[in-house]
């Protein structure tokens, strides 16, 4: 998500960046170029206009016309405009009450409701270790209580049955006393997609509502929705209390523009974003890092929550500690880390995070260099534990042997062995006293050269 | 509300007319936006001026029409309404006309081709939560009304209770629904479907795909599959690639398209899900990007709520009240 936009925005600023002087004129050529980007992703207009007029404001404003660089002061601005358009930090779900604590979600048809409650109650489950029950009150589509049961026990989960000719606050009301007398920490209530316009809906959603007294309720909005995304988030605000919003289908080239207006709409915070198909695609939300992400400035504190997640820290330790008794590193490790990389989703993940680098993704094929990975990771498999540890016995025809095997050219066997030899050499420098040190003083930041597959 | 009708006697007049106030019904907040705002503008002797082209051009973009398109409007209105631009009829005909010509080429309804190459495949694909399977029910029913034999494979074996979704739709249509265990492979599924559809004479089969993202190359490499087994099954097969789209999508919608189209060749689309609120616009983008036939649109959660898209029926919604 939000490439396109960062990618249009990014030429602005690059306009800007260069400006050593700002006069009114490049200052609205250029807020032009962001209304267009910011309606080009479905960003609500009239959110776009008070947003340019905010930026219009405070850059013909004392703190640009006397800054030293007075587009860098800008940027700055806009930075800032926008994290206060999305909320300025992360909020989180409140699920301080007497068990069970109810979180009840709503929202349009195709929206990702059913999807967004299996997401959410094994985010609880793994992440806040709680006892989740879900229950569905869809009496209307078909196959939407079944959706529900499915990947309830795919998660494990609780699932407290019901029935499409049961009435929906039955449904809810039954479900609570179960979730209680089964001593739930938390239950998730998913409900029929709705349009907002459709009164008798609206009306059956508040008296669901009124028979659960939630502590959560999320409006669940897709993050691909057009103008029509702040009428719906208004009148479902109007019609329940809303606590939060999710943003869903976010691994889309969606332009985030809902992810812009609709917390301005409703006031009330985004809290989580779907990322992916897997049920354990769903993060929490961070405005900040969003707007440094559309401004192309990177999300590094993100990837380093992912890394931490993702990454499995037994391994990570062991091989420091393998490195600082100076042992080799070897093929095997060379794999290992290979692996770790896959697990935290491939280059695509790890580019769409990194300063300046949104707009490489383009460029990049990611899932090219995901293949890569597979590549290197087969010819590791072809060869033989002994291969693995002393690259050095690997001769022609091993090499032919290992080729064949893993069914790549000899070219690619050898592009390998000679990316390992030149990590073995720089692995040999951070195993050495204070290695690390000088060596990212010798880098200064740089990527390492040749350990990259592309 | 949403409970399953029986089916309606075959375009009766009442239906019809019933299909065209709900159309009205879905438009009403597009053509709200459009025209009844224009009209408030032109009231009294008030010219067309600046002000009144920045309000038109802002109803464009509230209608997901985007900036391209509005752009392109904007720029064609002036020559059009020149002299006469005082008149609110003339401006409303002007808009009228260049939204007409927008929408002529794309409107092309599906026709089933003669008796020779059967089934008649038609590939549904869409993004997630668009309304595959309930464009499914529907069109099933339109063609079923028309006559002919209609048959549903379940491909959609990734999302949780897909298939029961289909079956519960083949059921209400009674017609035959070919389905294999979730998880299964797709391209086998409709493989399946496609020897059973020829060996009992079916007219039509109708595909389900699970919803994807168009930028998971993965899964639209799976699409690509399942269309190449449709060729391999018959290569005298030309399948309809339906794609279905949301109205509610935004500016994405164009993205969404290119990359299916990329994909599988999309050979007509069905907008599903007009029956909201500021929508349409988006169909513009379409017709002026991409040139794609719009075959249906999908105007509620019943079983007739399916409407053949024809351009002057859908102008004639949006500006129903003029004229």
């Amino acid at each position: 998500m939000f490439e396109t936009i960062s990618e249009r925005l990014g030429r602005v600023i690059k306009d800007l960046r260069g400006q050593g002087r700002l006069t009114e004129e490049n200052i609205s050529t250029a807020l032009r170029e962001v209304r267009m980007a910011l309606l080009e992703a479905d960003v609500a207009l009239p959110v776009v206009r008070e947003f340019i007029e905010h930026i219009r404001v405070r850059a013909l404003g004392q703190e640009v016309m006397s800054s030293l660089t007075p587009g860098q002061a800008v940027i700055k601005i806009v930075n800032q405009e926008m994290v206060s358009l999305m909320g300025e930090s992360n909020s989180e779900l409140n699920l301080k009450t007497q068990p069970p604590a109810i979180i009840l979600v709503a929202g349009l048809q195709g929206a990702g409701k059913t999807t967004t409650v299996a997401k959410l109650a094994r985010y609880l489950k793994e992440n806040l270790n709680k006892k989740v029950a879900v229950v569905s009150c869809d009496i209307y589509r078909p196959a939407a209580i079944d959706q529900l049961k499915t990947l309830a026990n795919e998660i494990d989960v609780e699932f407290l049955a019901s029935t499409v000719n049961q009435d929906p606050v039955l449904i809810v009301n039954s479900a609570v006393e179960t979730a209680r007398r089964h001593f739930s920490d938390v239950l998730i209530v998913d409900s029929a997609g709705r349009l907002h316009i459709d009164n008798v809906m609206m009306q059956e959603i508040r008296r669901v509502h009124a028979a659960l007294q939630p502590v959560e309720t999320l409006f669940i909005v897709d993050s691909m929705m057009g103008q029509d995304a702040v009428n719906a988030a208004r009148s479902f605000n109007d019609a329940l209390p809303l606590t939060g919003v999710v943003l869903t289908k976010t691994d889309g080239d969606a332009r985030g523009g809902a992810a812009l207006s609709v917390r301005q709409v409703t006031g009330k915070p985004i809290k989580f974003m779907g990322t992916g198909e897997k049920t354990s695609a769903l993060t929490p939300f961070h405005p900040d890092r969003i707007a440094s992400r559309i401004l192309g400035m990177g999300d590094v504190l993100s990837l380093i929550e992912e890394v931490e997640q993702k990454a499995d820290k037994e391994k990570a330790q062991k091989f420091a500690k393998k490195l600082q008794q100076g042992k080799r590193f070897t093929l095997d490790d060379f794999q290992e880390q290979l692996q770790q990389m896959r697990n935290m989703g491939g280059i695509g993940n790890l580019l769409d995070k990194l300063p300046g680098m949104p707009g490489m993704q383009q460029k990049v094929d990611a899932e090219k260099g995901n293949r890569e990975f597979i590549k290197l990771e087969a010819i590791i498999h072809s060869m033989t534990p002994q291969e693995r540890r002393k690259p050095d016995v690997i001769n022609g025809s091993r090499k032919k042997r290992i080729a064949t095997g893993s069914g790549t050219q000899i070219q690619d066997v050898n592009r390998l062995l000679k990316q390992f030899t030149q990590m073995q050499k720089m692995m040999k420098k951070f195993s050495r006293k204070g290695g690390m040190q000088n060596f990212m003083r010798g880098m200064g930041g740089k990527m390492p050269p040749g350990g990259m597959p592309f | 509300m949403f409970g399953f009708k029986s089916k309606q006697p075959a375009e009766t007049e009442s239906g019809k007319d019933r299909l065209i106030n709900q159309l009205k019904l879905g438009l009403k907040r597009t053509h709200a936006l459009l025209l009844t705002d224009v009209g408030d503008l032109l009231q009294g002797t008030r010219l067309v001026d600046q002000s009144f082209m920045d309000t038109l051009e802002d109803h464009l973009l509230l209608a997901d029409f985007g900036v391209t398109v509005t752009q392109s409007i904007m720029d064609a209105l002036p020559a059009r309404i020149e002299g006469k631009a005082d008149q609110a009829a003339t401006v409303y005909q002007a808009l009228r006309d260049l939204l007409h010509e927008i929408l002529v080429p794309v409107d092309q309804p599906l026709k089933v081709p003669p008796a020779a190459s059967r089934p008649f495949v038609i590939l549904m694909a869409g993004v997630n939560g668009v309304g595959k399977t309930t464009s499914i029910g529907k069109i099933a029913n339109h063609f079923i009304r028309q006559g002919h034999s209609v048959m549903l494979a379940a491909g959609d074996t990734f999302r949780a209770a897909a298939v029961e979704q289909l079956q519960k739709w083949g059921s209400k249509n009674n017609v035959p629904v070919i389905a294999q265990h979730s998880g299964a492979d797709s391209a086998a599924v409709i493989y399946d479907a496609l020897q059973s559809a020829r060996a009992r004479n079916v007219d039509i089969l109708i595909a389900d795909t699970a919803g994807r993202l168009h930028t998971q190359g993965n899964l639209m490499d799976e699409l690509k599959k399942i269309r190449r087994v449709i060729t391999k099954f018959d290569p005298a097969l030309e399948p309809e690639c339906l794609l279905v789209l949301d109205a509610g999508t935004g500016q994405n919608a164009l993205m969404q398209t290119r990359q299916f189209n990329e994909a599988i060749g999309v050979t007509g689309i069905m907008l599903a899900k007009l029956d909201g609120t500021a929508k349409g616009g988006i169909i513009f983008a379409l017709a002026r990007e991409t040139g794609i036939p719009i075959r249906f649109i999908g105007v509620g959660e019943q079983l007739d709520d399916l409407q053949v898209f024809n351009s002057n029926d859908f102008l004639n919604a949006l500006f129903a009240n003029s004229a």
